[in-house]
């Protein structure tokens, strides 16, 4: 099964995540990650889900059936930034320390916290980077692993624009009274 | 206007602003705020008394199918709510403008698994269009207006609001005047012209063109358009389920209905068109039988308001996203000129002629009940359809609602659907049992003027019968019930009978005196054992000035044909007896 990024603009209310979530579930689409956060403009919340699907054209038409979803954009073709972020808490023994600090460099990762016998280590890339980052770094020893999953950004100035969509707030379909 | 309020007098003002007029519910601990300023207004929004919150539901629903209204029920938290839970289902799936009004225990304990607390938002979120759990009075009279608003647009669906006590009982200077918020809610009504013409351009051409039309024609007022539009082109109709009274059965271009138990020369007809034009019908899965197989030779165009209905059973050519009323109205105005049409008209003609000797050939109405009335069964079911079907024509004025099972199949099959749109009300999607009954309350209290004839199988009409007493209480004469007794669960039998090897494994059913009981309720009761006794038994149910149950115990097995087995294609029937 193919596996899509959906990029979701929805209005920020009680129990919008897990309309989305059970959504996604119920239709019998399995959702690889969900990141959520705020959008750049106040009230709406900007979400993106990784799921597998053969037909996502379905997942897009049932995630507009929800009130609160405002846009649903499939990014998976188009040029993205991705992003994803993990944390590890890796075991640092006094020998293993030095060879640990320079692999992270070559990542571009960030040392966090030292203890005496474990380091938290932050690296930010996209989803293959992050992926290979935690395979350089397995074998001295993983103790806690975190990831955000998966933010997308268009490229260019092509996107989807929060802001656009609250100027039509009030601006609902105009109901047609049924004729006798 | 701004006078101070609370929560509960908000509500019932909300209600009156929006137009509602009945309720049906049943009061509880948590929804008492609302129970008590509901007396303040009881002139203008009167309330029901349920016996169950399941016949609460079932019967807000019966009034807004048979009115196209909002239809409102109310529960308690807790048990009360939960018990709303099958109807709320049921009006998703038949997308029925449904308001579920649910009391919640007060903000402070919430979350705590106080007394008769539960999670009814959560519980309804995949059945609801959408739901609320309000806390705070401020709120109340904006979510009313939302949550109407969402029920009664669009495509239709229940909403749920869910009020926690204290929200009820606090006060606050109502803001009636909020704009809606709904950046993500427009459903379109008008269809995109493009692809309009295109749809005229694909129909003009077919040489064996077929109409489906189904729930959106009725709930978008649309039957004197496809009327229209069916005479113009001289294209044949197809009635689902829910698209009975869309089209009236005595016109020339009808069909009759599709799909598991319709008839074999609609099926057939799907099986060899060439275009397919959906109005408002969702290929369901009892239309299509098996999907991947549904109408082979044919390009189809699809109108629905849902977007998300277009292209998920079957593949479509032409979408069109868009209210039926307006879409045909479109497609009328870019039809040419009626000269242009005669070749057209020619094609269409052949085929309706090759579709009615299909007819002639196959099993259609008329050979199904005399099949049935020459079996020597003392009370074929065909029969109780038969007269009742000529009674009703004869004197007008009839709503039927009914149940799910055989007898709705029946209802469906045998009787001549020509009284117009919302005078054929069941539970389709979610195939309720236990619909009819308090459904058919609803659809009395909606209209008094004409007699409400609920039929009902022996197993639907056992889960909620209770509301009997509701009708009596209510005062309400003009509710017939037929029930179509055989002793089973008939139409989970017919499938034991047909596919298991007659394993008739819990489905006989016992029951008790339905006549005596229906007395002990205050109604008439009569049973009908044999087929003489049939139209005297209707004749005087009409005559009875109050409600009146009819027991007729039908030969017990009896089997609905035709019929697609489930999954197959449907040019796969088994069309009489004989096929099995």
């Amino acid at each position: 099964m193919k596996t899509h990024t959906i990029v979701l603009l929805v209005q920020d209310r009680p129990g919008v995540l897990s309309r989305v979530a059970g959504l996604v579930r119920r239709r019998g689409y399995n959702i690889q990650s969900l990141a959520v956060g705020h959008s750049e403009q106040p009230g709406v919340s900007r979400m993106t889900i990784v799921v597998e699907s053969e037909d996502v054209e379905q997942v897009v038409k049932q995630l507009y059936r929800l009130i609160e979803v405002i846009k649903v954009s499939d990014v998976t073709d188009d040029p993205t930034v991705e992003r994803e972020m993990v944390v590890l808490k890796l075991n640092a023994s006094s020998s293993s320390r030095h060879e640990i600090v320079s692999m992270c460099g070559v990542f571009d990762a960030k040392i966090v916290d030292v203890g005496a016998s474990t380091m938290i280590v932050e690296m930010t890339g996209t989803p293959a980077k992050v992926e290979n980052f935690i395979e350089v770094v397995r074998p001295y020893g993983i103790r806690e692993l975190m990831r955000t999953g998966r933010i997308a950004m268009v490229r260019g100035a092509r996107g989807q624009f929060a802001t656009e969509y609250v100027e039509h707030a009030g601006g609902n379909g105009v109901p047609v009274p049924a004729s006798k | 206007m701004s006078e101070t309020r609370t929560g509960a007098q908000i509500m019932c003002e909300a209600l009156i602003r929006e137009g509602v007029e009945v309720m049906f519910g049943i009061p509880g601990g948590a929804i008492m705020p609302f129970y008590y300023a509901m007396w303040e207004y009881r002139d203008r929004l009167r309330h029901v008394l349920c016996r169950h919150e399941q016949g609460a539901g079932h019967a807000a629903e019966g009034y807004a199918r048979s009115t196209g209204r909002l239809g409102v029920c109310i529960g308690t938290s807790g048990p009360g709510v939960t018990n709303l839970v099958t109807p709320i289902a049921d009006a998703m799936m038949d997308s029925t403008p449904l308001l579920a009004i649910c009391g919640q225990v007060g903000s402070h304990v919430l979350g705590k698994d106080a007394f008769q607390e539960t999670d009814i938002t959560g519980i309804t979120m995949p059945i609801t269009k959408h739901n609320y759990l309000v806390k705070d009075v401020n709120d109340l009279a904006y979510v009313f207006k939302e949550a109407i608003h969402i029920a009664t647009t669009g495509r239709p669906g229940p909403v749920l609001i869910d009020i926690t006590k204290d929200a009820m009982q606090k006060s606050t200077v109502p803001n009636w005047d909020q704009k809606l918020n709904l950046p993500g809610y427009k459903p379109t009504y008008v269809p995109n012209r493009r692809q309009v013409r295109e749809a005229v351009k694909l129909l003009l051409s077919a040489q064996k063109p077929l109409i489906i039309a189904g729930n959106g024609v009725i709930m978008s007022g649309a039957v004197e358009e496809l009327r229209h539009f069916a005479e113009t082109l001289r294209i044949p109709v197809i009635t689902t389920l829910h698209g009975i009274g869309s089209f009236p059965e005595s016109h020339p271009l009808s069909l009759g209905m599709p799909g598991m138990h319709g008839w074999v020369h609609c099926n057939r007809a799907i099986q060899e068109c060439d275009v397919l034009f959906n109005i408002g019908g969702r290929f369901d899965d009892r239309v299509t039988g098996k999907a991947s197989t549904f109408a082979p030779n044919a390009k189809v165009i699809h109108v629905d308001i849902d977007p998300s209905e277009i292209g998920k059973n079957v593949k479509v050519t032409v979408p069109i996203v868009g209210d039926a009323r307006l879409t045909l109205q479109a497609l009328l105005e870019e039809l040419p000129p009626r000269e242009e049409l005669a070749e057209f008209h020619s094609y269409a003609s052949d085929w309706l002629e090759h579709i009615r000797d299909l007819q002639e050939k196959h099993q259609g109405k008329q050979q199904y009940i005399n099949r049935a009335n020459t079996a020597h069964w003392a009370l074929p079911p065909h029969d109780v359809y038969e007269k009742l079907n000529r009674t009703l024509a004869a004197r007008g004025n009839y709503r039927v609602v009914t149940d799910v099972g055989q007898h709705q199949m029946w209802a469906a099959q045998l009787i001549d659907w020509n009284a117009g749109p919302r005078t054929h009300i069941t539970s389709g999607g979610a195939g309720t049992m236990g619909f009819a009954v308090p459904a058919s309350l609803g659809v009395a209290i909606a209209h008094p003027n004409d007699t409400i004839w609920a039929i009902v199988g022996d197993g639907g009409f056992q889960m909620t019968n209770q509301e009997m007493a509701t009708i009596v209480q209510e005062k309400i004469k003009n509710i017939k019930i037929a029930v179509i007794n055989n002793g089973y669960l008939g139409m989970v039998r017919q499938w034991q009978e047909l596919f298991e090897n007659k394993r008739y494994s819990g489905t006989p059913l016992s029951g008790p005196d339905f006549a005596r009981l229906a007395e002990a309720y205050g109604w008439k009761g009569l049973t009908v054992e044999h087929s003489d006794q049939v139209q005297a038994a209707i004749d005087e149910a009409h005559a009875t000035d109050g409600p009146v149950l009819i027991d007729f115990r039908v030969e017990r097995e009896v089997n609905v044909f035709p019929m697609v087995p489930q999954n197959k294609s449907i040019a796969e029937m088994i069309i009489t007896e004989a096929d099995a």
